[in-house]
């Protein structure tokens, strides 16, 4: 009796839904698509996906305050690029300089995110809406238009996410410490449980002691400065920094969070979620163009997968919300 | 006094027409044709190199000096100034590559009232600005090119993939149109076109593509990617799946970015024009047009050199020919020219 009662509150919680959906599309894939579970594969859709798990997480914390971060995806480009030619000029510049230099400027980009949002009050959406096109200018304008391409990049900085340490990529591990260290952050720190308190209730917050602005141009600059990260990751794994780069990102960050359980509204969703959410976004990628489709519906069949887990996994929200109810009542 | 002055004007301006008279008379047979090459821009690689084709030209037809001109900025105000100043000096032929379609139709009309040839090349003038408008290649030849080019690289079988921009690019459509009717000659026959994959121009959904395209076809031969962005992605993709040499690439690249992939062989060779051939047959089209020797009218063959015969049609529309094709031995070159212009 207790095992099965067990057993459905494991069932309500989001992230074993989200894993059995994995799963689920894992095997529909390899059905189609044999050898897409190989290991060498695995570990290519780790690659893939550690970029979009590093930004998703940035903008669950800002979403966890009930705000969104639509400059995602012009922060990469821009720290990108920004690293890039700092490589490109001064390839003798060792590559931890230049990855901490685009790492530094993400998180300037993002704290004047933070600084609009909490100084200018103006809403965070309204400001990243703003600083999207701001950004994705300033890029244009620091690149001449130009693209800075492998033969332009030093062998060392093109081999930031390629490198390897005990068989796995550099990309992924970074992607592992980010995750760890967030997750410590939102859960054992007082700023981390903050930004949890605003999200849950700004007023009450308020009330408490919360400062709002001191948490927003945290959760702001966190989020630019996990861009810089992936900007530098981006353009060092592809060779190549070009001005459209991470273009529409910010949607898929968005999606990862809310696929993980992350409510819109703010105030609750965890790091496991959107590291799952990222995950399954990362398989579909991934697994669309190796699934005999006519490239004309991939779109169509990436939007429905995406709805129909979301869907599955508010409604197990949902029947847990009742149950929660029940053992109120009783 | 007043009188005076005016017959004085009157006697400087007479000296003047009689003058300039002469020096239209003086230009006999032995004295070259001035044949103009009018960039957008001074000081850009690119635009240097019709100047170099343009030498080569006139160098092989004898009588005639191809002058190259340009704006300090890439304006349609810079371009109209130079040409007034060259219906001024009374040259043979202009040749302009346009900062606007329309905006130089005015003063083009002026010029060819003066008598004086013009055409435009690569960046064309509306009809109407100009007799003949040069452009570098069109979807036949570029389709058919990136078979060939490929075929060349895998022995002529095996299956091939290609790499695309959006589903809905128009141009890119047409191209594969051409690949897969080029296919179907007898040559190919041990070849197959086996998908075509799109990577929306965007570097990582490319490189996922081009990924993809070797996981699900194992024993593929080739990708081609007529894309900028995507045949550099799908290079990386190669790299990094440890590829190169058993998946060979070509598509159409930009020289400045693609030095890498194809000086360590992942891009043997690729296509895309060359600035130098543009210049060389403009040079060829207004000599041609100036001593006569055709009219601009549509079906009019000019003999331009190396390049072939190139075929006056509708509107005065002409094609140039195949692009170019780079590789190991001519990338440093044309990577430095292009690396100006993008």
């Amino acid at each position: 009796m207790k095992v099965a009662k067990n057993f459905k509150t494991l069932m309500q919680k989001r992230e074993v839904t989200l894993i059995i959906l994995i799963v689920i599309l894992t095997a529909v894939v390899t059905f189609r698509a044999p050898g897409f579970i190989k290991i060498n594969n695995i570990s290519r859709i780790l690659n893939d996906t550690s970029i979009l798990m590093i930004v998703a997480i940035g903008q669950f914390f800002v979403i966890l305050t009930g705000g969104i971060d639509l400059s995602v995806g012009s922060i990469i480009a821009f720290s990108g690029m920004a690293a890039s030619m700092m490589n490109q000029y001064n390839p003798a510049l060792p590559v931890v300089l230049v990855l901490l230099a685009g790492i530094v400027i993400g998180a300037v980009l993002g704290a004047i995110n933070g600084v609009l949002v909490t100084f200018g009050k103006v809403p965070p959406i309204i400001t990243t809406l703003g600083t999207m096109s701001i950004y994705r200018g300033f890029t244009f304008v620091l690149s001449r238009g130009q693209w800075v391409t492998a033969h332009e990049m030093s062998e060392n900085y093109m081999n930031i996410p390629h490198g390897h340490f005990i068989g796995i990529s550099n990309l992924i591990w970074s992607a592992v410490i980010v995750v760890v260290l967030t997750y410590y952050f939102s859960k054992y720190t007082r700023s981390g449980r903050e930004v949890y308190a605003i999200g849950g209730n700004k007023t009450a917050a308020h009330f408490v002691g919360v400062s709002k602005p001191k948490v927003d141009m945290i959760i702001f600059s966190l989020s630019g400065l996990l861009c810089g990260l992936a900007g530098v990751m981006w353009t060092a794994r592809y060779a190549a920094a070009v001005n459209e780069t991470a273009a529409g990102f910010e949607l898929q960050t968005v999606a990862a969070c809310v696929l993980g359980g992350v409510s819109v509204a703010g105030g609750s969703g965890g790091i496991p979620g959107v590291v799952l959410g990222a995950l399954f976004l990362g398989i579909i990628n991934n697994a669309l163009p190796v699934v005999n489709l006519s490239p004309f519906f991939q779109m169509f069949i990436q939007g429905v997968v995406v709805l129909l887990a979301m869907f599955v996994n508010t409604l197990m929200g949902k029947r847990q919300e009742k149950s929660v109810l029940k053992r109120r009542c009783s | 006094m007043k009188k005076l002055l005016i017959l004085m004007m009157a006697m400087v301006l007479a000296g003047g027409f009689v003058f300039a008279g002469g020096q239209q008379e003086a230009k006999g047979a032995d004295e070259p044709l001035k044949l103009v090459l009018l960039v957008k821009s001074l000081g850009n690689g690119f635009f240097e190199a019709y100047a170099d084709g343009g030498k080569e030209a006139a160098k092989e037809l004898g009588n005639v000096e191809s002058i190259y001109m340009g704006p300090s900025t890439s304006t349609a105000e810079g371009q109209i100034e130079i040409i007034e100043t060259l219906i001024a000096q009374r040259v043979d032929g202009i040749a302009i590559s346009a900062n606007d379609r329309d905006a130089l139709i005015p003063v083009a009309k002026k010029a060819m009232k003066a008598g004086i040839k013009v055409i435009s090349f690569d960046s064309g003038i509306s009809l109407g600005g100009r007799t003949v408008d040069l452009v570098p290649s069109e979807s036949e030849l570029i389709g058919r090119q990136q078979v060939q080019l490929i075929a060349e690289l895998c022995n002529y079988k095996g299956e091939v993939g290609i790499v695309s921009a959006t589903s809905q690019a128009t141009n890119q459509n047409l191209w594969i149109e051409w690949m897969f009717k080029e296919i179907e000659k007898p040559e190919y026959k041990n070849m197959k076109l086996v998908e075509v994959v799109y990577g929306d121009d965007a570097a990582d959904k490319s490189y996922r593509e081009a990924v993809g395209l070797m996981q699900k076809y194992p024993k593929l031969a080739g990708i081609i990617s007529p894309t900028t962005i995507g045949v550099l992605a799908s290079a990386k993709a190669i790299e990094d799946e440890g590829k190169q040499g058993v998946v060979q690439l070509t598509g159409l690249g930009l020289p400045s970015e693609m030095q890498h992939y194809i000086e360590n062989g992942t891009c043997v060779q690729m296509a895309l024009w060359n600035p130098i051939d543009l210049g060389y047959s403009s040079t060829f089209i207004l000599e041609a047009l100036v001593t006569g020797k055709v009219e601009g009218k549509p079906g009019d063959v000019i003999k331009a050199g190396r390049m072939g015969d190139i075929v006056i049609g509708e509107d005065g529309l002409s094609v140039m020919g195949a692009p170019f094709v780079f590789n190991k031995d001519n990338i440093a070159k044309f990577a430095a020219m292009f690396y100006e212009l993008f």
